[in-house]
């Protein structure tokens, strides 16, 4: 299986969250980003298909900060290629629609059998990235998938629905898979070995067009109103005092 | 355009889910506003789920073999089917793992806008959504324009009970797409069965990426022995395979209704959130003041959770 992940950036939501002037998005400048987790999970399942059943990673960012590290590591992980998507930069794109067209559009000069994304990222204003690109690509998506196994020309895997109730699906690639966790944690990699790779591998380059507005339009955006919020406790006194209040110690 | 609401049903194992009583709930209103019908789109489905939709003014239906259980291709063409059929100005569906599939696809392949983790439509000249983001931190008010738009709505954003009601609404047969077969439905797994039923307890201490690593699950695992309750976990802990899914309270995992919630170390993204709304009283410990928990839970202490699990144990010993 030739597999290709494309990732994204995502704010870290550690950090203290700035809105724009207008109000209407984060101040790019004052985020932090960082690989969007369920992406990991994404390359995670990637690398362990590779293993069991052989085939190619490529990984594939839009350019932006940080993102040479993000592929970097991927190579270190044992991703066979990294391509960066040059031209616009991640905070230039609003919204997944019109991250999921250049990604559609590089993706078209590539061969492939699957395209694993995480499921979904903290900034899914418009769609998950995996069905935007299913649609694009004129290919099947199954989000929320776990357990991807290839089985001679399918795949099969779980979709998972609540309370741990789950369908097993079979697909036959070329197709888009939006992976919710690889069977195992993300491998961890030395920054020692990132940096080896930093200085033998290259970065592939993909140039793609500017992107397209978006369908909608963010008119303002806040956090949420404080109002209702909870009774501060000032200790684990004060705690225990609740517990007694209801009847639970 | 028309002026008409359309809810996607979904409906696995035989039954319909709340989340289309809840969107049934929420259209009504935003169709009288609108000055349009209110429909239900029912995929594969049974006579006995038109049943359950009284509250709609009309059933769009495309039943064919192979639409029986969700399956993405196959209820995509279909859904697109009857957005071709209806033409409504605006399309409802679960922000679920079924509607995640489907919402994206139709907004890319229909070229129409669409707002994900939506808590509530209005309906004036344009629609305008509100929706969730940044793991809870930011609400966004989001224009979709005059329609026809899609907005996929958060489990909990509406009231299963308004939308639901008995009836023989008009049923309007649509024909069925033609599908590749590409992906094909082989069947539900169960859930593995628990060792501790965390909907059973009365009192439940919760844990998430606060704990930082695996030791943490044993220190709330001592905690919840003093108190003599079990320790469910949000999804981050269960994906490190720290707990048994079974554990797992949210979206994805299991809606519990303690008299007490203890969340420590628990951000409160609106997927953890949809779980705890049966919750009597939810008591949250978090280091981070800002953490969205605090907005829900009715008591909130500021500290590291692995002090107050010590102090607490020794209180109560």
């Amino acid at each position: 299986m030739h597999i290709l992940v494309p990732t994204k950036q995502v704010p870290d939501l550690v950090e203290e969250l700035f809105l724009d002037d207008d109000g209407t998005a984060l101040d790019p400048d004052e985020c932090d980003y960082k690989l969007n987790e369920f992406d990991d999970q994404a390359l995670e399942e990637a690398l362990l298909l590779k293993e069991q059943s052989g085939g190619t990673v490529t990984v594939l960012a839009l350019d932006g900060d940080g993102v040479n590290k993000v592929l970097y590591t991927a190579l270190a992980k044992g991703a066979d290629r990294a391509i960066k998507l040059t031209g616009p930069e991640y905070t230039d794109v609003q919204g997944n629609l019109p991250l999921a067209k250049l990604y559609a559009a590089a993706m078209k000069r590539l061969d492939y059998d699957l395209v694993l994304t995480g499921v979904q990222g903290v900034d899914d204003r418009d769609g998950q990235l995996g069905p935007l690109l299913g649609a694009l690509l004129g290919l099947p998506c199954v989000c929320v998938a776990t357990g991807i196994e290839a089985d001679g020309d399918t795949v099969a895997l779980h979709k998972e629905y609540a309370g741990g109730l789950m369908a097993s699906l079979r697909v036959t690639p070329p197709a888009v898979l939006g992976i919710q966790a690889a069977r195992q944690t993300p491998r961890y990699v030395a920054v020692s070995k990132v940096r080896q790779v930093q200085q033998t591998a290259t970065l592939e380059e993909l140039e793609v067009d500017d992107p397209t507005p978006p369908l909608s339009k963010v008119l303002a955006m806040a956090p949420p109103e404080t109002g209702g919020g909870a009774t501060t406790l000032a200790d684990v006194d004060a705690l225990a005092d609740v517990l007694r209040d209801k009847g639970v110690i | 355009m028309g002026r008409d609401v359309l809810v996607l049903a979904e409906h696995l194992g035989g039954s319909l889910g709340d989340i289309t009583f809840e969107l049934l709930g929420l259209a009504r209103p935003l169709a009288d506003e609108l000055g349009g019908s209110c429909l239900v789109g029912l995929i594969g489905g049974s006579d006995a789920m038109v049943g359950q939709l009284g509250a709609a003014d009309k059933v769009a239906r495309v039943d064919a073999p192979g639409l029986e259980d969700f399956n993405p291709e196959g209820w995509i063409a279909a859904a697109r089917e009857l957005i071709g059929a209806t033409e409504p100005a605006l399309v409802l569906i679960g922000h679920t793992s079924v509607g995640m599939d489907l919402a994206g696809a139709l907004s890319a392949a229909l070229q129409i806008p669409l707002a994900s983790s939506v808590t509530g439509v209005t309906a004036g000249e344009h629609l305008v959504a509100s929706a969730t983001l940044y793991g809870g931190k930011m609400n966004a008010e989001i224009d979709l324009g005059p329609g026809p738009a899609i907005a996929a709505v958060i489990s909990g954003a509406g009231t299963a009970d308004t939308g639901r009601a008995a009836g023989s609404p008009e049923v309007i047969a649509v024909a069925p797409p033609t599908v590749q077969g590409r992906v094909r439905f082989e069947g539900l797994v169960q859930p593995e069965a628990a060792d501790v039923d965390i909907t059973a307890s009365e009192v439940l201490v919760a844990i998430g990426r606060g704990i930082g690593d695996q030791d943490g699950v044993e220190v709330a695992q001592e905690l919840a022995d003093a108190l003599g309750s079990a320790v469910a976990a949000s999804r981050p802990i269960v994906d490190a395979g720290w707990l048994p899914k079974s554990r797992q309270v949210g979206k994805s995992g299991l809606k519990v209704t303690p008299k007490v919630y203890l969340a420590l170390g628990i951000s409160g993204a609106p997927e953890h959130l949809e779980g705890i709304k049966g919750a009597s009283t939810v008591i949250a410990v978090n280091t981070d003041p800002a953490a969205p928990i605090f907005r829900v839970a009715d008591y909130g202490l500021v500290a590291d959770l692995y002090d107050v699990c010590e102090e607490l144990v020794e209180i109560l010993e």
